[in-house]
């Protein structure tokens, strides 16, 4: 599959906005679907469609079978000991939710304290407020340096006898920062620390390994992957998914139910409760099918040398400012106009049908920290080629003419 | 979708240089606002004579060309008006930026009116809308002496 003419894959790519081409660069937010993942889903509604692991009919047995063979693809493309330590959840925020909740219910108490980063997503942050709320835990913040990147030793400087859990965002969706994931593993091991990597946007971004990473937990959001909306998935090493309580009550995860009380399932079941996202699942085999077939590493040289030349043309256009300068960066550029607010250029910049994200993009306590309300944010995509970026700088330029900026 | 009916060069010049921007002294009534989709966030402050007459109003903040341009405004057209007739422009300007092609009070001049009325073109702009009425909002706020931060995503 050729990586230039890869946006004729995604039928998104036939429609105007505005009487203009689409100039899609809000991956970050969420990515574009390839027609086979459409097809997948259209198809199994159309010819397959059943609830899965309840009843013995065919369509029930052919669907459970799908939907199993997805968790097994995902596991072999993380590198994954065991398909059970593959969770799906409705998004990675539940998978986010569902181990501060159940690792939070068993393992902390007041004083406890969970390490984050002043880069983290507010998925990443608030699920854990709630346990400052109800269980007095303390959370600390590894500081972010002037290149927007946070550094092993800022997360060590944070590390006392009281932190029970590092969580940790693998890339930042504002400076684009990589985060050295495996050496923050090794030195959280060291001192006995489970370590979750929000893996957004990494997921889509970089190659995966996570016997290599030897993180605990890994929240993975599928429809950043080129996958449906509506699914996520926690890959958790099966020593935690055991030890751990169930989080949602309800059908499918249940042992036996009695009057007087209840087992639970085996892994995965015990975390999958009620009906899932079926055919989001199923599509989802496609997703990844779609980026084996390109390669992630034919994918990752393309988006690199997207945010490089990027950053080339945007360094050149006075007034723009790259927010962040990280040493290992994906595939994001966030900026700032001087004299004009994110929101502007956001709608000056659709109007030639340049679909880019203004505000604070979910992170508050980094926008904070740089002393901006907001910032305007590129993000690419397997789709997206330098003409895309060439309109951007174009749009930008027009946004500068109508504000009168020189 | 026409750009430079957003962006007239009156929205550009108070969204660049904002009138009464500041805090008023002995101010006896105020309301903050915010904007969560975009973070922006204006307090508006007034003075309140015993006739209840504005005599000063102003506002602090940050935000959008859009956002800033519409407080900017409306702190210059409401100088001097009596609460009630405040609450009438508001009402009315409210009204003219989601649906109603004009604005119709009688308290404003016509030249006040067209001034207003450049703000118009946000109703193109669905998601921008809000940007031009949390300051109104705010302003019903600080009237009514709430005392909770008004929230764009209370109102349609």
């Amino acid at each position: 599959m050729n990586i230039d003419n890869i946006k004729k894959e995604f039928p998104i790519f036939n429609n105007k906005v505005h009487n203009n081409d689409l100039v899609y660069l809000d991956s970050a937010n969420s990515s574009q679907k390839p027609q086979v993942v459409i097809d997948r889903i259209y198809d199994f509604y159309t010819k397959e469609f059943s609830n899965v692991g309840r009843s013995v009919h065919y369509l029930a047995v052919a669907a459970t079978n799908l939907y199993e063979n997805t968790r097994v693809s995902v596991q072999k493309y993380i590198n994954a000991k065991d398909k059970n330590e593959i969770v799906f959840t409705k998004g990675a925020t539940e998978a986010i939710n569902l181990v501060a909740n159940t690792f939070g219910q068993k393992y902390l108490k007041e004083g406890d304290e969970v390490l984050i980063t002043e880069l983290e997503h507010h998925s990443n942050y608030v699920p854990w407020h709630y346990l400052r709320k109800s269980k007095g835990i303390k959370i600390e913040f590894a500081d972010v340096n002037e290149d927007g990147e946070v550094a092993l030793e800022s997360i060590e400087k944070k590390i006392t006898s009281k932190t029970k859990i590092i969580a940790v965002t693998h890339l930042s969706n504002v400076t684009g920062a990589i985060l050295p994931i495996k050496e923050i593993t090794k030195l959280a091991h060291s001192k006995e620390i489970p370590v979750l990597v929000d893996g957004c946007q990494g997921a889509p971004h970089l190659k995966l390994d996570m016997q290599d990473l030897d993180c605990d937990f890994y929240a993975i959001s599928c429809h950043k992957m080129y996958g449906p909306t509506g699914l996520g998935i926690l890959y958790a090493k099966k020593k935690w998914l055991e030890q751990l309580p169930p989080y949602q009550g309800g059908g499918g995860m249940i042992k036996e139910v009695k009057k007087e009380d209840i087992s639970y399932g085996e892994l995965p079941n015990k975390y999958e409760a009620g009906t899932m996202a079926t055919a989001q699942v199923v599509g989802f085999d496609q997703s990844i099918k779609f980026i084996e077939k390109i390669g992630i590493e034919n994918i990752i040289k393309h988006e690199k040398e997207l945010m490089e030349y990027g950053q080339q043309v945007l360094r050149k256009n006075n007034s723009v400012k790259i927010i962040g300068n990280p040493k290992e960066k994906g595939a994001v550029i966030s900026f700032t106009i001087e004299g004009v607010h994110p929101h502007d250029v956001a709608t000056i910049l659709d109007e030639d049908g340049v679909a880019v994200r203004a505000g604070h993009h979910c992170c508050q306590i980094l926008h904070e920290k740089l002393g901006l309300s907001g910032t305007t944010r590129a993000s690419f995509g397997v789709y997206n080629n330098k003409n895309d970026i060439d309109q951007l700088n174009n749009s930008i330029n027009k946004c500068k003419k109508i504000f009168n900026l020189k | 979708m026409n750009l430079k009916e957003l962006y007239q060069e009156i929205i550009l010049d108070h969204g660049k240089n904002p009138h009464n921007l500041k805090k008023i002294e002995n101010f006896n009534k105020d309301a903050k606002g915010y904007n969560p989709l975009c973070g922006d966030k204006v307090h508006v402050y007034l003075k309140l004579d015993e006739n209840k007459n504005i005599n000063d109003i102003s506002f602090e903040g940050s935000g959008c060309a859009i956002s800033m341009a519409s407080a900017s405004i409306m702190t210059d057209l409401l100088k001097n008006k009596k609460e009630k007739e405040v609450k009438e422009v508001v009402k009315d300007f409210l009204e003219m930026i989601k649906e109603k092609p004009e604005l119709s009070t009688k308290i404003l001049l016509e030249d006040e009116k067209t001034k207003l009325m450049c703000l118009s073109g946000v109703k193109q702009y669905p998601m921008r809308v809000k940007c031009a009425t949390l300051s109104w909002h705010t302003l019903t706020s600080a009237m009514d002496g709430k005392k909770e931060e008004i929230n764009t995503e209370k109102f349609d």
